[in-house]
């Protein structure tokens, strides 16, 4: 018996670690920037053009929400933005990513504007400074402006009610 | 599939002053990794994200930055994801340490094998040699 239990036994142990390897998702990197403070920026708001710093993001805690108007797989998460926002659940600050003006205000008009504010950032410099790669991205800042939250790809309702939603609550609570 | 394939790496040609330069250039973005396409090097990726790494690499490189300056500003934005050669740290012990692991148990394994096939044949005691003489007294 002793015989063949060792190579069960490593077989069983192989196969177990491939299953657990198989429920990962390989796109889920995890961020080195999760407990940093948000990258300094100075940048301008999409809609007027007027500076906007990272010190915006002092006082309360917010979302901030990767997107632009060629981001076909924004367009899946946006309702829901639109919906919190208009629930007044969370206060989200937008990071038009790699956009054009008339491009991202068009389609702000066309789906609806869950923003606060939008960072417009043409470039992308603050994008590479916060190692975006999968838009849309979706960051939670506390009130002092450290990261506690990154979700790669688009939010969806459960992520957004299960993981979002109780992390903000509970960063209201915090002192 | 063809047409990204053609338009990769050589997309935009990036000018070096030097060509000990635009080697350093062309074995890092050997071993950094592209986010997007996860299995491909930002040399072989034609995403849009690794045409913007390579051409922060070929910036970077060119304002003097050294080799490790430009690895360390993407895995501090990315994470040691972006590398292909991961540092060693309590996170990514299991990953250095499993083929030495490996390694050992096969040794193990073989050795065991070995010393099993190896024994010598069992000595018969005063009995067992009585009744072998004797098998072979008939048979003779």
């Amino acid at each position: 018996m002793v015989r063949f239990a060792l190579p069960i036994i490593g077989f069983i142990l192989v196969v177990a670690l491939l299953a657990v390897g198989l429920t990962k998702d390989p796109r889920h990197v995890p961020s080195p920037l999760i407990g940093k403070a948000l990258p300094l920026f100075e940048l301008t708001q999409l809609r007027d053009r007027t500076t906007i710093t990272a010190a915006h993001f002092e006082g309360r805690p917010r979302l901030l929400n990767v997107w632009a108007s060629w981001c076909v797989a924004c367009r899946t998460e946006h309702p829901l933005l639109v919906n919190a926002a208009q629930q007044k659940q969370v206060e989200i600050v937008g990071l038009n990513y790699k956009d054009n003006e008339t491009n991202a205000k068009a389609w702000l008009a066309k789906h609806g504007d869950p923003y606060a504010t939008s960072i417009f950032d043409p470039d992308g410099t603050l994008g590479l400074d916060l190692g975006v790669y999968g838009v849309p991205e979706t960051f939670v800042v506390d009130a002092h402006g450290i990261i506690r939250y990154k979700h790669i790809g688009p939010l969806s309702a459960d992520t957004l009610k299960a993981e979002v939603l109780p992390l903000l609550a509970s960063l209201r609570a915090e002192p | 599939m063809l047409v990204p394939l053609a338009v990769g790496a050589a997309d935009i040609p990036l000018a070096f002053e030097s060509e000990a330069l635009e080697r350093r250039y062309e074995v890092l973005i050997e071993e950094l990794r592209c986010l997007v396409c996860q299995n491909q090097s930002l040399a072989d990726s034609s995403a849009d994200l690794a045409q913007d790494m390579r051409e922060l690499v070929h910036r970077m490189l060119v304002e003097g930055r050294s080799d490790d300056e430009v690895r360390q500003f993407l895995v501090d934005r990315y994470g040691d994801f972006v590398l292909y050669d991961p540092p060693l740290k309590v996170s990514t012990i299991a990953l250095w340490s499993a083929p030495a692991i490996m390694l050992l148990l096969a040794i193990l394994v073989v050795a065991r094998v070995a010393r099993s096939s190896n024994k010598r044949p069992p000595t018969l005691n005063d009995e067992e040699q009585r009744i072998l003489a004797r098998l072979r007294a008939e048979r003779d």
